[in-house]
């Protein structure tokens, strides 16, 4: 993986992943305005599988959005891999997504009436890879998640836990430092985030690729091994070693 | 970038087939429109300055009495006579050709065939003023105009009605209890612009007509053809002059017959033909907004789910460029394709129209231009900015994008 397209950025190789110092995150102003997240201090090494799990409104979607270099911290730091996120431009925060992030939502997001191989292959077209490695890639990915001969099916041939599938395998697909993953479960039945959530848990393991997760099941929060709990913007518990910095 | 970019336009335009052909049918229809309207339109006009010319610009109109209302002659006035005619070639300058004529509408007969035709009694020069050539056969001899001989020579609606595929120079046909030979036939001049069939007539020489027809020495009405480049106006002017003195009218009074000026006729066409064209042009205009319209809409109808689309691309890592970049390839594409196929089926149908409709297959390359610009500005307009609308928004609302 290189830097080519992040000039002057210099990531620190010794840092942690991903690390939050005193974050705060205000939306609106005035009498409208909303304190979404109050200074939070969270760091996340590489090879950790994390849930936040917290109420609607606890500011972990907002953590998330931060997290994914979708949304820009009010106050405080966020560093990602020892980079200040904060000083980037909304164009240098999408070639951070590019490279390093994957991204799975709640409601797939996938692009309608496109078939699952070339909605596996759009990361890879913004990446510039060719054609046929792009191909390759994308096949190789399906396979892992166990889509294999469903390539030409369009979402709306595809069920809900094949649907998620296919955008785990789009996320999957760049081999992301860190995958994001917001409700990954949220539409699917038992049977279906279990095998989700197996899946992810073998990212984790075999592929190294560091997971954080939004839930608000703790059975699926189990699967991870380190939970954070959000409450008023702030984290309220974590079983994890990291700790607060 | 850019490559990668096109790829990337070139595919989402096959992945919304249905949509992308929806906004391509509204630019065709604009631009189609606008093409046939101004084809049409420029063929009309054509057609009507062509027949103008063929009916003679140069050329002028006498008959008696004063015109009220189409064919209103008023039966006192004293008619026209030879004299009249020999006065005119003699006084009158810048004059082509003089021509006599004396018509009525009379039952032509060949074998158990009847036709009725105009039968007009007139010279060689009628075929001069008038501009029309002998198909087949020959103008009248000096001798049979002379002696008024019965022999006459037809148009193509007559020979057609009454001879088929049969030669009939030489034949005799009837006219009245007259028998009357063939001598030629005229080229076809189709319809003239005031819907009259111009071959639908018979020529024999005035002196026949006078005669054998009439049975009086009256011309009804004369033609002259002033000489190319000269002024008709003038030559109307010298030869109501001439008139109103060989008629010895009073200075207070008004003259006691008429002279059209052709050139008046042709103008009062044209103008008409612009007020048809104006009119084409308004309804292409229409029928391109129209089409606009429908672009407009297909292009905000998708709005929400590209704005979706957008959302999960910035996510996955597009720039905001990138994303804009993308959406204006589309629209260029799509606008671009649909505008040529709407010239190619605008200029294809309306070649068609014009064989239809028989008037000549005037293109105007200027309104295909603005049907084509306007067509794909709109295109480009709404494909465009509402994609620039939704790329400048942040990821996470673009997602959420209901």
């Amino acid at each position: 993986m290189t830097l080519q397209d992040t000039q002057g950025i210099n990531r620190k190789a010794d840092a942690p992943l991903v690390e939050f110092q005193n974050v705060t995150k205000v939306y609106g102003k005035g009498l409208a305005e909303m304190k979404a997240l109050r200074g939070v201090n969270l760091s996340v090494n590489r090879g950790e599988f994390l849930a936040v799990m917290g109420s609607s409104g606890s500011g972990k979607s907002t953590c998330m959005n931060i997290l994914g270099c979708l949304d820009a911290p009010t106050e405080g730091g966020y560093l990602f891999q020892g980079i200040p996120v904060g000083g980037l431009s909304r164009d240098q925060r999408a070639l951070l997504r590019r490279h390093y992030l994957g991204f799975i939502f709640q409601g797939y997001n996938l692009l309608g009436r496109t078939s699952a191989i070339e909605n596996v292959e759009l990361p890879l077209l913004y990446r510039r890879t060719p054609a046929a490695m792009r191909h390759t890639m994308a096949m190789e990915a399906l396979k892992v998640v166990g889509l294999e001969g469903f390539e030409t099916h369009t979402p709306s041939e595809l069920s809900g836990g094949q649907q998620q599938r296919v955008a785990i395998a789009r996320a999957i697909v760049t081999r992301p430092l860190l995958l994001l993953a917001d409700e990954p479960t949220g539409n699917l039945d038992t049977d279906r985030s279990r095998e989700i959530m197996e899946l992810l848990t073998g990212f984790n393991r075999d592929l190294g690729i560091t997971i954080i997760m939004v839930t608000h099941e703790p059975d699926m929060a189990s699967y991870a091994g380190r939970i954070v709990h959000f409450r008023d913007g702030l984290v309220d518990s974590d079983n994890g070693k990291g700790g607060t910095a | 970038m850019y490559l990668q970019t096109l790829l990337i336009a070139l595919i989402e335009i096959r992945r919304n087939a249905m949509r992308s052909f929806l906004t391509i049918l509204g630019i065709i229809i604009g631009v189609a429109a606008v093409i046939i309207m101004s084809t049409i339109g420029g063929g009309a006009t054509a057609k009507v300055t062509a027949d103008i010319a063929k009916l003679g610009s140069n050329m002028l109109s006498i008959r008696p009495g004063q015109m009220r209302g189409p064919g209103g002659a008023s039966a006192e006035a004293k008619p026209l006579e030879m004299a009249d005619i020999e006065a005119i070639e003699r006084d009158v300058k810048n004059l082509e050709a003089v021509a006599p004529t004396s018509s009525k509408g009379m039952t032509i007969v060949y074998g158990n065939i009847n036709w009725s035709t105009s039968v007009i009694g007139t010279t060689n020069k009628y075929l001069d003023v008038r501009d029309w050539e002998i198909l087949m056969g020959r103008a009248f001899t000096d001798s049979e105009l002379r002696t008024g001989k019965m022999a006459c020579i037809i148009g193509e609606t007559v020979r057609k009605e009454l001879f088929g595929g049969q030669d009939p120079v030489g034949e005799n046909v009837r006219l009245g209890r007259q028998s009357c030979k063939v001598v030629g036939i005229l080229k076809s001049k189709g319809q003239s612009s005031f819907g009259t069939d111009q071959d639908d007539t018979v020529l024999i020489p005035l002196q026949a007509f006078q005669r054998r027809i009439s049975g009086n020495r009256d011309i009804a009405r004369i033609y002259l053809s002033v000489n190319e480049g000269a002024s008709t106006e003038t030559a109307r002017e010298d030869i109501s002059a001439l008139l109103r003195e060989r008629r010895r009218i009073g200075p207070k009074e008004g003259d006691d017959f008429s002279v059209f000026d052709m050139k008046e006729v042709s103008d009062t066409m044209a103008g008409t033909t612009e007020v048809l064209t104006t009119l084409l042009s308004a309804v292409a205009a229409v029928s391109l907004l129209v089409g606009g319209i429908g672009i407009m809409n297909i292009m905000l109808v998708s709005v929400t789910e590209r704005t979706r689309e957008i959302g999960v691309r910035l996510a996955i890592g597009a720039r905001e460029r990138e994303v804009l970049l993308q959406f204006l390839v589309e629209a260029v594409v799509l606008s671009t394709l649909g505008g040529i196929m709407g010239i190619l089926f605008g200029v294809s149908s309306s070649f068609g129209l014009t064989k239809i409709f028989r008037i000549p297959y005037v293109l105007d390359p200027f309104m295909i231009v603005v049907a084509f610009i306007f067509s794909t500005a709109i295109g480009v307009l709404f494909g465009f900015f509402p994609a620039r609308k939704a790329a400048r928004l942040n990821p996470i609302d673009a997602l959420r994008h209901e």
